[in-house]
């Protein structure tokens, strides 16, 4: 029997609604590098996140077994006292505080009378930082250092919590080429070490290039556990989307007419470093009754390509060419975009679409105000009707249109951000991820709403990280890598693994 | 609840959810969202009641508190306050804060002083001069929270001390006295016409109260408009004797009201300025697109920006309008005194802000009304008079209003919680 690190075994959570997790067990043999491998919302993270503590011992079922004996971790803090460590995607380090702080955060070198010996703080993270291949003093503040610099930053600190395992939660996401080649060398040769780490990425290639074995999980299910000679990038695909397609999308009979938006060499650079493109000259159109889609990985570019187009919300140093039905259009501002017809649904409605301590009424009418003006003063009644019939045409589920937006679910809340946008009449509406987190009927609802106003002859941009969804309800789709159009796919000859092949296609710069 | 749809389901009936209700539960569960709604103007009643029962006075059995000469007194010392507390509470909900308003107010009554007495010009002339100023300064502070991106509590902290450093210059650390005529019954006078003598030292205004049951039938005319409408368009009403058992209550609150001016002076001008300011503002808080962008401003900035709203240009105008308002007040102030100080104004912003919570506006913005500021500025003005009349001494009542803010604001949280609103 070979020596298993961790076992997990049957472990099921549940969210309200939502079963996230399903009976999904997972071996970590002792001194592997562990890849998992699955779609955005599969449940890796949720996975890591009970394995962490940070979902503790009580709110799920199943055994956690580490080191042969089973634990119940109720923290961060307990799960890190027996070494284990996450370093998740969103860098965890505190900008205006040195490396070396950073690093024994919370975990302070204590000297005499327990105050902090910084002497010894700042000598012992630089044998850190040695070990970890990072060529900086361990005195230079973090925000002086680049994304890939903290990463290292992070694992150093992983380090002096003498880790026993080390997981890295999509650690070459935010890296350029070079950094995420030294990154990747880093746990390889950690692993010659004897250290243990599971590793949470959708890069093929690099999952080719360090795991000894990979666990796919879908829709919350483990499918398949692959030892390294098995390992190849069909088969992580055919595991990662493997699913029936059939009956969870409305039918679509396209009626396409003219071209009613089209961008020439659309760029924009990141907005605190005017240097990094986020997207590079992107070239798409859409025809009226057509529904396009963007495909892409996390952090391709695909919202800030729809927020720098509307009204220039993301970004900075922007440029190119919009044409609404062949007559040049500028979106400098937000309302310039609204009044030129674009609608652009957020992919993240909580925070910015909609206002949760107002009511349904309100939200809808909140980005076409001037429509209900009347003599300067808003027709309360007109503006009640409206929502209303919104209300029912959508079928928002809430008692009255008067029900504050934060108590409904998800789907509902949705609901009302489309129509939000559907009021302002656009002829372009971008949905970016208008299905995140919303259940499975729901989701039909809102492709049946997709489906009515492409019937309308608008013209329609889904952003979707989902690529059977996007197979399922769109015409033509796009995918985007690193912040350009790799490749321009009919829907007939889309699937999951041509998609993914161009959404992973590195280009040169 | 949570009612699914299955795939091409069509809507589902959602009109009646709960149990059924008869009359009288469903009465009493409106009187009782009516305290929790308004449970702002219930404690206001409480505190009157309380101090009305305190302060009556052994010999003649009579509350002083409710005498119809305190009555008018407490509008006209309270004016100001009130009229402060209308734009605080909207700069509030817009998520910001101004702590300059007590210095404005005391620097723009200082200009007025020199428009008006030392340069001798029109009345009018100085006032509307006075007014230019206060949107200026509003300008200036504007300038460095919509567009430098400064948080207000720092620019309008600067602007506390800027202000009364320029009220301090302008009058020469001296006062300016001997306003016109004209000038000062902004703050002190009032409007009496037609007085009957009731004997002596006794006299009642006719037009006082003829304006009173004008202001109640208005206040019929429009809650009875509101509610036809409201039925017109199907939204839900309370029920007819709830809404009459109200509209009764508050009827009865404006005409003792009316009878005690009538009783005393006549209608003090400056209740004229907060009664037309009050409707103003509540139209604009309510009914027009600046209004709406401000509580959107407030509720979500980025949704609001992702929806249209000029963000930055509503936080400008609406320091321009709270400087606005500053001028206003510092004018009333100044006008009741007859003085133009340079000390004029201190601890406005304090009290303002105080009417504002204690209203229901919520800190982190999004939420607040002109009528809760204005229920909350003169809840008080109540403990201020109420306290002053009862001879504690500034120390006790500056402890207990302390308190009563806290308690004010604690209350709204707590409710908030239970009630599982929030974010």
């Amino acid at each position: 029997m070979t020596d298993n690190i961790l076992e997990m075994r049957n472990i099921t959570k549940e969210f309200p609604g939502v079963k996230a997790l399903q009976n999904v067990s997972l071996n970590v043999a002792r001194g592997e590098t562990h890849a998992i491998c699955g779609e955005n919302g599969a449940g890796k993270s949720t996975l890591m996140k009970v394995l962490s503590g940070v979902y503790p011992h009580g709110t799920y079922e199943g055994d956690i077994v580490f080191e042969g004996e089973t634990v119940s971790l109720s923290s961060i803090r307990d799960s890190e006292a027996k070494g284990i460590v996450i370093i998740h995607q969103e860098l965890a380090l505190s900008p205006h505080l040195s490396i070396a702080e950073n690093i024994f955060l919370n975990n302070e070198v204590k000297g005499r009378f327990g105050l902090i010996d910084w002497d010894k703080a700042n000598h012992d993270a630089q044998k850190l930082l040695t070990r970890v291949g990072l060529r900086e003093k361990a005195t230079t503040k973090i925000s002086d250092i680049g994304v890939g610099k903290q990463q290292l930053v992070e694992i150093a600190k992983a380090l002096s919590k003498e880790v026993k395992l080390l997981i890295l939660d999509e650690p070459t996401a935010a890296l350029n080429d070079e950094d995420s080649d030294h990154l990747l060398d880093l746990i390889i040769s950690l692993k010659a070490q004897g250290m243990t780490s599971i590793i949470i990425s959708h890069k093929l290639n690099e999952i080719k290039k360090i795991a000894d074995s990979v666990t796919v999980i879908r829709d919350g299910k483990t499918i398949e556990t692959m030892s390294r000679d098995e390992v190849t990038e069909d088969r992580i695909i055919k595991a990662m989307v493997g699913r029936d397609l059939e009956h969870r999308y409305p039918d679509h009979t396209p009626n396409l007419g003219e071209e009613i938006l089209r961008v020439e060499d659309w760029t924009a650079h990141h907005p605190g470093d005017a240097t990094r493109v986020m997207v590079d000259n992107v070239n798409l159109n859409v025809r009226r009754g057509e529904i396009v889609g963007i495909a892409g990985l996390m952090g391709a570019g695909r919202t800030e390509f729809a927020m720098s187009l509307f009204g220039r919300t993301y970004g900075s140093k922007i440029s190119g060419k919009v044409f609404k039905a062949g007559q040049e259009i500028k979106t400098r501002t937000v309302t310039e975009a609204i009044d030129n017809g674009l609608a652009y649904v957020t992919e993240d409605r909580k925070n910015y679409g909609l206002n949760l301590i107002e009511d349904i009424k309100r939200n809808i009418s909140m980005a076409s105000l001037k429509k209900l003006e009347k003599f300067g003063l808003i027709n309360d009644g007109e503006e009640f009707t409206v929502a209303n019939q919104y209300r029912k045409s959508m079928n928002i589920k809430a008692p009255s249109v008067l029900s504050k937006v934060g108590k409904l679910s998800g789907g509902n809340q949705q609901k009302v951000v489309l129509s939000k946008w559907i009021y302002s009449d656009p002829d372009v509406l971008i949905l970016d991820e208008p299905t995140r987190g919303i259940d499975v009927g729901a989701k039909y609802e809102i492709y049946t709403i997709i489906n009515r106003l492409a019937a309308e002859g608008k013209g329609i941009i889904v952003i979707s990280s989902e690529l059977p969804e996007l197979i399922g309800i769109c015409d033509r789709i796009y995918a985007l890598s690193e912040g350009r159009i790799t490749g321009e796919v009919p829907i007939e000859e889309a699937s999951p693994e041509v998609l993914i092949k161009y959404m992973t296609m590195e280009t040169p710069r | 609840m949570s009612t699914e749809v299955k795939p091409g389901g069509g809507p589902l009936g959602t009109e009646h959810i709960g149990p059924p209700e008869n009359k009288v539960t469903s009465t009493i569960g409106h009187v009782l969202a009516g305290i929790g709604k308004n449970g702002i103007f219930i404690a206001l009643i409480a505190v009157l009641v309380l101090f009305a029962i305190l302060t009556i006075n052994p010999g003649t059995g009579d509350s002083i508190l409710l005498r119809p000469q305190n009555i008018s007194n407490l509008i006209v010392q309270n004016g100001y306050i009130l009229i402060l507390a209308i734009g605080m509470v909207l700069v509030i909900v817009a998520g910001h804060i101004d702590l300059s308003v007590g210095s404005v107010a005391a620097f723009v009554g200082a200009m007025s002083g020199v428009f008006a007495v030392n340069m001798g010009l029109p009345w009018l002339v100085a006032i509307v001069l006075s007014l230019l100023v206060g949107a200026a300064v509003g300008a200036w502070q504007g300038f460095w929270i919509a567009y430098v991106g400064i948080p207000a509590f720092i620019v309008t902290l600067a602007g506390m001390l800027i202000f009364r450093g320029f009220a301090l210059i302008v009058l020469n650390n001296s006062n300016i006295g001997n306003f016109p005529a004209e000038y000062r019954s902004l703050g002190n006078g009032f409007i009496e016409l037609a007085p009957i003598d009731l004997g002596p030292r006794n006299s009642i205004d006719l037009v006082t109260l003829a304006v009173g049951a004008i202001a109640i039938i208005g206040l019929f005319v429009q809650q009875f408009r509101t509610r036809l409408g409201r039925t017109k368009y199907g939204q839900d009403v309370e029920p007819i004797g709830f809404f009459i058992g109200k509209l009764v209550l508050i009827s009865v609150g404006i005409a003792l009201f009316f009878y005690s001016l009538a009783a005393a002076k006549g209608i003090p001008v400056t209740l004229i300025i907060l009664g037309i300011l009050v409707l103003i503002y509540t139209t604009v808080a309510n009914r027009t697109v600046f209004g709406r962008h401000v509580f959107a401003i407030g509720g979500n900035r980025h949704a609001a920006e992702l929806s249209g709203v000029k963000t930055r240009s509503v936080d400008f105008w609406l320091f321009v309008n709270m400087g606005v308002l500053a001028a206003i007040a510092g004018i009333v102030f100044t006008a009741r005194l007859n003085v133009a100080g340079p000390q004029a104004g201190q601890g406005f912003e304090l009290e303002a802000i105080s009417a504002a919570f204690i209203g229901g506006a919520a800190v982190q913005g999004g939420i607040g009304t002109i009528g809760g500021a204005i229920i909350g500025g003169f809840i008080i003005g109540v403990l201020n008079n109420g306290m002053s009349i009862l001879g504690i001494g500034s120390d006790y009542q500056q402890t207990v209003k302390g308190l009563v803010l806290l308690l004010a604001v604690a209350f709204d949280v707590y409710s908030k919680r239970r009630s599982g609103g929030g974010r």
